[in-house]
């Protein structure tokens, strides 16, 4: 008697869990299916389309912008992500083991720095930009710098994880008399695989899902082949073009979405080895 | 005590301090004291030709008020003899008088430490050379900087990236906090000028129309931070436990599910999801988003989102749950796997049902190891600027309750977006609002930093 009620709650459960699982994928699949909707405008009063096609992807890579905005994001994102995983790496190696006078005060300045929200100085950053690169201060190398010259302030997560590599490793090889940086080199970072995956996921990941800072840079730009996908697509669904271009704006989601969904997915490990690293360190 | 020694110095270590480089020159540090040399020399050219005019255009009404720079744009004329007419000359840039001012600023900082560094290493040169030990060479130094100093090496490039792309632009729109630069005081157009506190003031008292809608947005800031935090905890804490049951099959298979939301970029998803809730015309029979048609076919009410605030609100809320929760399950599986299986044990032989078990084992001990977690979601929430400006724009809200751009749905970080972009540009504002933002922030870290730290301890758990 105890196993058959024990056996009625779980399938209680699995029905909720199920509910739950259809309740979140649904956004998904609307998305995907009305990438295949043929009949135009940004209502349907369907959930599945009452024709097919592939023209929206037709149209997506022959008459729109779109492959452009593809190959500029995916340029800023390698290019980034390379600059921000080393000074991620750089900054956390150094504040979890060596010892000099500015160690704890640059801590604390960076941690004060943190806590302004970050796109309060975009204004100065684009004057100053404007300065350096007075020929095009609008463009993928500005969007490049934004997204990776202050990389240095999220070095929590992988200094807690140079944490837990033991000291001792390094004790013995400088016994052995290697230098600072060959320690670095050859025994801390061949062991920091998982926390390397991790900085590059994240940092390349995030120009893919920037719109606060592109927008900010790309303002008043009025060739639309210097946007990355973010900004572009959001400017297909504002009130004018929305009618002609959201079922577009799906296909391009789905371009969009499906390899990033995919790297996160085969690199999911690292993720969660990386946010649970740092939500239980702080 | 170092100072002692460079003023017992010769002539050389004294006429260090003026001339850098000088005793590391004539000590058998050639190559270091050329750099310290070329570095004076450039600190010298700098301020000479650039960094002192803008200082003094900085400083000169900085305590007292009154204009940023010296001479009004365009107000002067000169005689062209290319064009045979008189022309009006550019004037000051009061933005750049600013962002040099403090970049001038830091760079005597800066100077002034290497300075002190060079004068101190001179006097410990010639020490050096009346004791007889062997001074380091060039080569020796480079050899330095890859082990002893190795971390001066891993530093340089990402500090220098810091202080000019964060705390040069940063301490600059702080600056803009304390003038009145908006769109009546556009540069290069117009000279702005230094008021003092008058921005704060404005936008702290209860009274003015600015003041009014400042404490509006802040109330619903907080309201939504609060909200946003806990419905995302707990739901993604029951979803774990949920999915971590005996008994519930397909384990792998839910987790993956929800996960690929997580990976969906947020733009896609919230985009949708607001395409989704789109009200069309507002009124019934207009049409709109696939829900919203939904809801309305069934229960023949047309959804206000994005025409009533507190629709707007609800809907903000549940889709950011949506957004959210899939990602805090992800963080507390994790952490439901290290919770002793033998507390549970003891547990359901004393009889507790599975609500006390959850309410006494897992809540507290989730509690105990995520709290610096919940902080940084609760801050994370206060500036999340895309659920908000993805989803409704920071919209509806009428113009008498909500002034300068902001509307009822505007976070402190959509608002101060608004306010240096687009037609409601007010960079005095916005820079008012980064401040209180950072001091919201900064008080709520230190409360619960303090609180976890010294009051929760470790024994308190268990």
């Amino acid at each position: 008697m105890k196993k058959s009620k024990l056996q009625k709650k779980s399938i209680a459960g699995q029905l909720i869990l199920t509910a739950l699982a259809i309740l979140w994928i649904i956004p998904l699949i609307y998305l995907v299916i009305q990438s295949f909707r043929g009949e135009p405008g940004a209502w349907s009063p369907t959930f599945f389309p009452q024709e097919w096609t592939l023209d929206n992807y037709k149209r997506l890579f022959l008459e729109t912008n779109f492959p452009s905005w593809y190959l500029n994001t995916f340029i800023i994102a390698l290019v980034s992500c390379l600059i921000t995983t080393v000074f991620v790496l750089a900054v956390s190696y150094v504040f979890s083991r060596m010892k000099f006078r500015a160690r704890k005060p640059l801590m604390n300045v960076m941690l004060i720095l943190g806590m302004f929200p970050g796109f309060m100085s975009m204004s100065a950053v684009y004057f100053l930009l404007k300065i350096l690169l007075p020929n095009n201060y609008q463009s993928m190398a500005s969007l490049i710098i934004v997204y990776s010259a202050g990389a240095a302030l999220s070095y929590y997560i992988a200094k807690g994880f140079f944490d837990t590599v033991p000291k001792s490793l390094d004790e013995a090889a400088r016994i052995d008399g290697a230098s600072r940086a060959r320690i670095f080199w050859k025994i801390i970072l061949p062991l920091s695989k998982s926390i390397i995956i991790y900085t590059i996921l994240i940092s390349f990941i995030a120009p893919w899902c920037d719109f606060i800072f592109v927008s900010f840079i790309m303002s008043g730009v009025p060739d639309t082949s210097k946007y990355t996908v973010a900004l572009g697509m959001y400017r297909w669904l504002e009130r004018e073009s929305i009618q002609q271009y959201f079922t577009t704006f799906c296909a391009a989601a789905v371009i969009v979405a499906t390899p990033i969904t995919l790297l996160f997915m085969w690199l999911q490990k690292y993720y969660v080895e990386g946010i649970t690293g740092g939500a239980v360190k702080g | 005590m170092k100072i002692k020694k460079v003023i017992k110095g010769d002539a050389i270590t004294k006429l260090s301090c003026i001339i850098m480089g000088l005793g590391h020159i004539f000590r058998g540090q050639k190559v270091r004291g050329i750099i310290y040399f070329l570095f004076e020399v450039f600190f010298g050219i700098y301020i000479a030709v650039f960094g002192g005019r803008y200082l003094a255009m900085f400083f000169q009404n900085f305590f007292t008020g009154g204009n940023v720079g010296f001479t009004q744009t365009y107000i002067s004329s000169e005689w062209n003899a290319e064009l045979g007419e008189y022309t009006k000359v550019p004037g000051d840039n009061s933005f750049h008088v600013v962002l040099y001012g403090i970049l001038t600023l830091f760079v005597i900082f800066f100077f002034a430490v290497v300075w002190w560094r060079s004068i101190k290493e001179s006097a410990e040169l010639e020490e050096m050379k009346i004791i007889g030990k062997r001074v380091n060479l060039f080569r020796d130094d480079v050899r330095n900087y890859l082990d002893g100093q190795f971390h001066t090496t891993l530093l340089s490039l990402p500090m220098l990236g810091l202080f000019l792309f964060t705390v040069v632009p940063l301490v600059t729109m702080i600056m803009i906090a304390f003038t009145n630069y908006d769109a009546n005081h556009e540069v290069p157009e117009r000279l702005f000028q230094w008021v003092g506190f008058q921005n704060f003031t404005d936008m702290l008292s209860g009274n003015s129309s600015l003041g009014k809608t400042f404490w509006r947005v802040l109330a619903w800031t907080l309201g939504w931070a609060v909200l946003a935090t806990f419905t995302n905890y707990f739901g993604g804490m029951l979803l774990a436990v949920f999915i971590n049951k005996k008994g519930i099959r397909f384990k792998r298979g839910y987790r993956t599910l929800f996960v690929a939301t997580i990976a969906v970029p947020q733009f896609v998803s919230l985009m949708i999801i607001s395409k989704m809730l789109d009200t069309g015309g507002g009124m019934l029979g207009s049409g709109g988003g696939i829900i919203t048609q939904f809801v309305e076919r069934i229960f023949n009410y047309h959804m206000q989102f994005g025409l009533d605030i507190t629709t707007t609100r609800i809907w903000i809320i549940i889709a950011n749950m949506w957004i959210g929760i899939p990602y805090s399950m992800l963080l507390c599986s994790g952490i439901l796997m290290n919770i002793p299986s033998d507390l549970y044990e003891s547990a359901r032989i004393d009889g507790a049902s599975p609500a006390r078990q959850f309410r006494k084992i897992t809540l507290p001990y989730m509690l105990f190891v995520t709290g610096p977690y919940l902080i940084t979601q609760f801050i994370g929430n206060i500036n999340n600027f895309n659920i908000i400006f993805l989803l409704s724009g920071g919209g509806p809200g009428d113009n008498i309750k909500y002034t300068n751009g902001a509307k009822g749905t505007d976070l402190l970080i959509t608002w101060l977006y608004k306010l240096s972009l687009g037609a409601d540009r007010n960079y005095k504002l916005a820079s008012v609002i980064g401040i209180l933002v950072f001091v919201i922030s900064a008080v709520f870290s230190l409360v619960v930093y303090n609180k976890s730290s010294a009051v929760q301890g470790e024994g308190n758990f268990q």
